[in-house]
């Protein structure tokens, strides 16, 4: 399918350049990195722009380092470049685990962690695991930057906290001091390529706290307060969690479409988390997976 | 119109696009690459896929502007001299019926044994998850990559 609307194409090679094309084409701009999403919204026609700015020549954006205390993850790190980083694999493993999952080989060779988040899909695959590390996404305007919290970032489906003149430049995760464990659960209908019926994200101190986080069970990737604020400080044993499933059900509002119905992303959820805790707590006591 | 230079099959093509034309139609129909072909349109079905500097991405979802100064392959770059075996394997193991799916399938399943020469029965189905087939059932394809995987090198 054709794509009808015609644009003016352009690649800067540096962060300055890239926004002041975005200042200059004031709200008729688009940002294009990997185009997994963007290309399919410019052949349907539900975006207008007439200047599509591709930030793939912008080499520090394809950067995944530690800077301090903090990992940087470039706005054009592709889910391909997260999976076969050992820094990736080592030390963010629920990242790791989390960008495994989307969608097939040729789209995560293109397709980045950003973009995930920018396109703000519910079933975010990045989401739980940006928001169970309190990650910050960065944005920069010609005037300069700031942070936004991702628990702050996604604000209703497909609707984030971006500003016409901005372009997010990555993702910045604290790395917790204390010992942790971590885990994505993804429920898809098959093995492989496939949107998630419902996820989460579980990552548990070793002094029993908790952060939790879920996609694809509300309009929003969100974390769980109530849940965290229930299991935080106690040790997890099967009441506890009989418990907790009980609660859980007060942060989730899943809907029925075209992907699975709401009774069975209730039953699942459930199930999910009570396996993904158990998972985190063997993995933090440094055994194998339960 | 913008033109945009850029190395197809180890040869350097020079072609005139508009910034909104998508790499599959480019490839299909300004430079006569055919094996490449549009099924779904959005990235699911894989029947597009091409190797941009190697790695195997959906031509449907790629504007032709963005592969200028890049390289492209396709089936018609990796069968220039003979089949690949991993061409063979798939003739072997009477692995496509329509062929429509074949050229997507066969770029997948190159890039995977360029990495990863001798993958087990379960990374192969990981990594052909985003390549759809109506015909076969998959089986034989299956087959035919752990097939080639047992011969060697493949592009």
């Amino acid at each position: 399918m054709p794509v009808i609307q015609g644009f003016e194409y352009f690649k800067p090679k540096t962060l300055n350049e890239a926004l002041h094309l975005l200042s200059n084409n004031r709200g008729q701009a688009s940002i294009l990195a990997g185009g997994t999403d963007i290309v399919v919204q410019f052949k349907e026609d539900l975006i207008t722009s007439k200047a599509l700015i591709d930030i793939k020549g912008i080499t520090e954006l394809s950067k995944i380092e530690i800077k301090e205390d903090k990992l940087f993850i470039g706005a054009c790190v592709t889910f391909t470049d997260l999976i076969e980083s050992e820094l990736i694999k080592n030390k963010f493993p629920i990242i790791w685990e989390a960008s495994k999952t989307v969608g097939s080989v040729g789209i995560r060779n293109r397709a980045t962690m950003v973009g995930n988040i920018c396109s703000a899909v519910p079933s975010a695959d990045s989401a739980p695991a940006l928001l169970v590390y309190e990650a910050l996404v960065i944005l920069k305007n010609k005037d300069g930057e700031r942070l936004v919290p991702i628990s702050d970032w996604f604000i209703a489906p497909k609707k984030t906290g971006i500003q016409k003149d901005e372009i997010v430049v990555g993702i910045l995760i604290h790395i917790p001091k204390k010992k942790y464990a971590c885990c994505y659960e993804k429920l898809s209908r098959y093995e492989g390529e496939d949107l998630a019926q419902a996820g989460i994200g579980i990552l548990a101190f070793e002094d029993h706290y908790y952060r939790i986080a879920f996609c694809a069970v509300g309009p929003i990737p969100t974390r769980a307060p109530k849940l965290e604020q229930f299991l935080n400080g106690k040790k997890i044993t099967s009441p506890i969690i009989e418990e907790a499933k009980k609660i859980l059900l007060e942060e989730i509002t899943p809907i029925t479409d075209i992907r699975s119905s709401r009774k069975y992303r209730i039953h699942m959820v459930k199930l999910m988390f009570e396996r993904g805790l158990k998972k985190v707590i063997s993995r933090l006591e440094g055994g194998k997976d339960a | 119109m913008p033109e945009i230079q850029f190395t197809l099959n180890g040869e350097r093509r020079t072609v005139n696009i508009e910034a909104n034309d998508i790499l599959l139609d480019v490839l299909r129909d300004k430079l006569g690459i055919k094996s490449p072909k549009c099924g779904c349109d959005r990235g699911d079905c894989g029947a597009c896929a091409v190797l941009l500097n190697g790695k195997s991405v959906r031509s449907c979802l790629i504007f032709a502007i963005e592969v200028n100064e890049q390289e492209i392959t396709t089936l018609e770059g990796i069968s220039k001299n003979e089949l690949s075996p991993l061409q063979q394997a798939f003739i072997n193991n009477n692995s496509f019926q329509c062929g429509y799916c074949a050229p997507g399938i066969i770029i997948t399943a190159t890039e995977l044994l360029n990495k990863n020469p001798h993958p087990t029965r379960e990374e192969v189905k990981e990594n052909l998850s985003g390549n759809l087939c109506r015909c076969t059932g998959y089986i034989p394809i299956i087959e035919a990559v752990l097939e080639a995987s047992k011969r060697g090198k493949n592009e």
